[in-house]
């Protein structure tokens, strides 16, 4: 293959490839893929991106990006050559992250109630009170079916040894899984028959599983109005809500559209007042209720908390979930496993060190240079700290801010995120990738067979969110051979 | 399910958005073509006419130099009626409703946006106007048509009906005002200004459908009488009247008689007044009917949102 001009780009490095073996030779499950790109030109693979591009774009799937005057809506950069997992590779992480996200539930239901894993010292109590993201409103309240994480996307990274581990929980308001979605279609419209011999599971059904997962959560009724309550047409994320909105067939509703009345929500139609039983929310706690939470919240619904803790509205995620995704209790994640489940956990964490603690503080200052520093309460990819690419006066500065608030930073060591093909400028390269799959918990835990496998698009770069130029592939999990 | 007071907004302000857009770019193209025929008087009236027309009132443009004015209508994003805002706002009422129109609609909308902003920033525009302003009217057409033919013709079908016969409405009447002294004065005087009263029924797309009934001696008061009161011309302000009262009462049934009284009256008082009205030979009282005319878009207008979009909680409570 070495002789095809589309490869003379193609190296490997330490880095585990998710096409190449460390021989050079492709995987397996790869074979058809790489003979399909050698049977193509270089010319031929431009015009599928181009025409996937501009589809997108006559689509609006976009995103917008903060901060720019004009041209704010940008297509998310769509990689044509999908990702690729076998069966087996996925039973482990489904397995994984079942456990990981069952657990997680189990914490949160914890420390809003009885607080057992608090006074059995496994997490220290002073971590979970001075999370941001705890909230106090959520003390004894009872949430549908006693779920708080309805909706969630783990990130996950694949090391040089092949092996998955968890980087971030994002059991907050995670996005990306409308690009999951429409990626397959575009994915099957470039390479059709390619698509139907490799036997890939689907994940069309994502749209039906999370009604049913908002619908299982309903307080009173058997036949609930569900909405989705968006920030508005100017949020980065905005695509996404429309999208879902339409696959579920539910309203698209914006904080100034509902309103409370006697700890009832209503949405305001044409036709009067309508009550709403089940919220899918994509604001952030801190926005929902400017009653409760922050007063220059213009996006939320005043009122709303109240509606909530007297049970006449369901939401989710439930409020108060961002204290498990707290980058220093991420650290105890493998804890929280052994403490609830009695199981060793099936995905590893990623080694991270707390800065409240004086010696691994020391140790991290000392090597900020090789470190990637994290503030606790961000994603996005916002906040952070990559030492091998950053300058002293970064690092200078991130050594400050830790020293000035401990808590409020962890540390990981860089990592090599494994490599998949991308196509760049017409022949391929090797970019750094992870992979979100979606977990839905309503009635019972589902995790979507596939999920987001976002790209590092520029060379050597290991920064893959859609803010700071990353691009997506989709991606295939097989079936078993039959 | 009854639909979100917001979405039946962000529709109906879609839909005028594009009408507006459409109209201006009728007026500038054939202005722009009128001048061809060069008469240093005729063109200044014209240009004063055409701002009288777009509500346009700033001294600083006062010159009635007709290169920046153009511009200025076309392709000034800082001037809230220019083209090119009004197509971006149109545009952006249809991204904060995209789930409730057909992607169909929302990729046209989308595209004439594209297409308009492209020839904009390369200044294409402006090597061929007509062209450009060409490519916004089949812009709208192409959406409008989209619109009836994938869209379910509910509700929000119905505002968007409203949307763009009470702008149509308003438009017709603000065009005629701007040229109701020149009108009377040509009847008066029996001196026609053929090319004028052409170029008048051109702005609303009516020189051919108007001749097929009249031929093509214009006179000012058949030409009035047309666009006011022709009941099959679908740019007559009758026209838009007869599809406002349809569409408001589709709404009513709907959504039973609750609180939808007002709407339905000021839309049958509008369509009373365009169906039973005439027009007396010397033109005397055009001004007068044609404010009338804006007061009836004004009230359907206001009827509607405090019916059915902006109404308190108190009122929804207590019906």
């Amino acid at each position: 293959m070495h002789n095809q001009q589309l490869f003379t780009h193609y190296q490997l490095d330490s880095a585990w490839d998710e096409m190449l073996d460390s021989n050079g030779l492709p995987r397996s499950h790869y074979a058809e893929l790489v003979q399909r790109i050698e049977q193509s030109t270089a010319q031929e693979i431009a015009q599928r991106q181009q025409s996937a591009d501009d589809t997108f774009l006559a689509q609006g799937v976009t995103f917008t990006v903060y901060g720019h005057e004009d041209g704010t809506e940008k297509i998310f950069p769509f990689d044509l050559l999908p990702r690729i997992l076998t069966a087996a590779e996925w039973r482990q992480i489904e397995q994984g992250l079942i456990q990981r996200i069952t657990a997680l539930n189990m914490f949160l239901h914890d420390i809003y109630h009885d607080e057992h894993i608090l006074n059995d010292g496994v997490v220290p109590r002073d971590l979970v009170y001075s999370c941001r993201h705890y909230r106090r409103e959520m003390r004894g309240v009872t949430v549908p079916r006693d779920v708080y994480i309805n909706v969630t996307g783990s990130d996950l990274v694949r090391l040089p040894n092949g092996r998955f581990a968890v980087l971030e929980d994002n059991l907050r308001v995670p996005s990306g899984v409308s690009y999951m979605l429409v990626n397959r279609q575009m994915s099957k419209r470039v390479f059709p028959q390619l698509f139907e011999r490799y036997n890939v599971q689907p994940i069309e059904q994502y749209g039906q599983i999370l009604l049913n997962t908002l619908r299982s959560l309903a307080p009173h009724t058997s036949d609930p109005m569900v909405v989705l309550l968006t920030p508005g047409s100017y949020n980065s994320a905005y695509f996404e809500h429309t999208y879902l909105a339409r696959q579920m067939g539910i309203p698209l509703v914006e904080g100034r559209d509902l309103a409370v009345h006697n700890n009832v929500v209503y949405m305001r139609t044409t036709n009067g007042l309508q009550r709403i039983d089940v919220i899918y929310r994509r604001i952030d706690d801190d926005f929902v209720d400017q009653l409760v939470f922050r007063p220059d919240s213009i996006l939320g619904v005043p009122g709303l908390l109240h509606a909530y803790r007297a049970g006449n509205v369901a939401i989710a995620n439930a409020l108060g979930t961002g204290v498990a995704d707290d980058k220093a209790l991420y650290a105890y994640v493998p804890a929280m496993i052994r403490y609830y489940s009695g199981q060793d956990p099936i995905i590893d964490n990623v080694e991270t060190y707390l800065l409240s603690d004086a010696r691994q503080r020391q140790h991290v200052l000392n090597n900020l240079n090789k470190l990637v520093v994290k503030a606790v309460g961000e994603s996005g990819g916002y906040g952070m700290l990559i030492g091998p690419h950053s300058t002293a006066a970064q690092q200078a500065e991130f050594a400050q801010r830790i020293v000035a608030d401990p808590r409020g930073y962890i540390a990981q060591p860089t990592l090599q995120l494994s490599r998949a093909p991308c196509v760049i400028d017409s022949h391929l390269e090797a970019r750094h990738v992870d992979l979100r799959p979606y977990i839905l918990y309503g009635d019972q835990v589902t995790v979507v067979p596939g999920g987001l496998t976002r790209v590092a698009l520029t060379r050597g770069s290991l920064v893959v969110n859609s803010s700071q130029g990353g691009g997506s592939k989709d991606t295939w999990v097989l079936y078993d051979d039959a | 399910m009854a639909m979100l007071s917001r979405v039946a907004d962000s529709l109906y302000w879609m839909s005028r958005y594009l009408e507006r857009a459409e109209h201006t770019t009728r007026l500038l193209d054939v202005t722009l073509h009128q001048l061809i025929d060069v008469d240093p008087v005729l063109s200044q009236q014209r240009w004063l006419r055409l701002w009288q027309s777009l509500q346009y009132q700033d001294p600083e443009h006062g010159s009635l130099i007709p290169q920046p004015v153009v511009q200025l209508f076309t392709a000034d994003s800082q001037y809230s009626d220019a083209i090119i805002s009004t197509i971006t706002a149109a545009r952006e009422n249809a991204r904060q409703v995209r789930e409730h129109i057909s992607s169909e609609m929302w990729e046209q909308i989308n595209r004439l946006y594209l297409d308009m902003r492209q020839q904009i920033s390369n200044q294409q525009w402006q090597q061929d106007p007509h062209r450009f302003y060409a490519t916004i009217k089949s812009g709208s057409h192409l959406f409008q048509g989209i619109t009836d033919a994938t869209m379910s013709h509910g509700e929000g079908w119905d505002f968007i009906q409203i949307g763009r016969a009470v702008e149509r409405a308003n438009n017709t009447a603000n065009l005629l005002l701007s040229h109701t002294s020149a009108l009377q004065a040509s009847q008066q005087d029996g001196r026609m200004h053929h090319a004028e009263w052409i170029g008048l029924l051109k702005m609303c797309s009516a020189f051919e459908a108007y001749c097929k009934v009249h031929t093509p001696d214009v006179t000012p008061q058949r030409l009035v009488f047309f666009l006011l009161y022709d009941a099959e011309f679908p740019r007559s302000v009758r026209f838009s009247a007869d599809t406002i009262l349809q569409a408001v009462a589709r709404i009513t049934r709907r959504n039973g008689q609750l609180r939808t009284g007002r709407p339905q009256r000021a839309a049958g008082q509008f369509q009373a007044m365009l169906e039973y009205g005439n027009i007396e030979e010397q033109l005397l009282n055009l001004a007068h009917d044609l404010h009338q005319i804006q007061h009836g878009c004004f009230q359907i207008d206001t009827s509607l949102r405090e019916s059915h979009i902006a109404y308190t909680i108190d009122t929804a409570l207590m019906a």
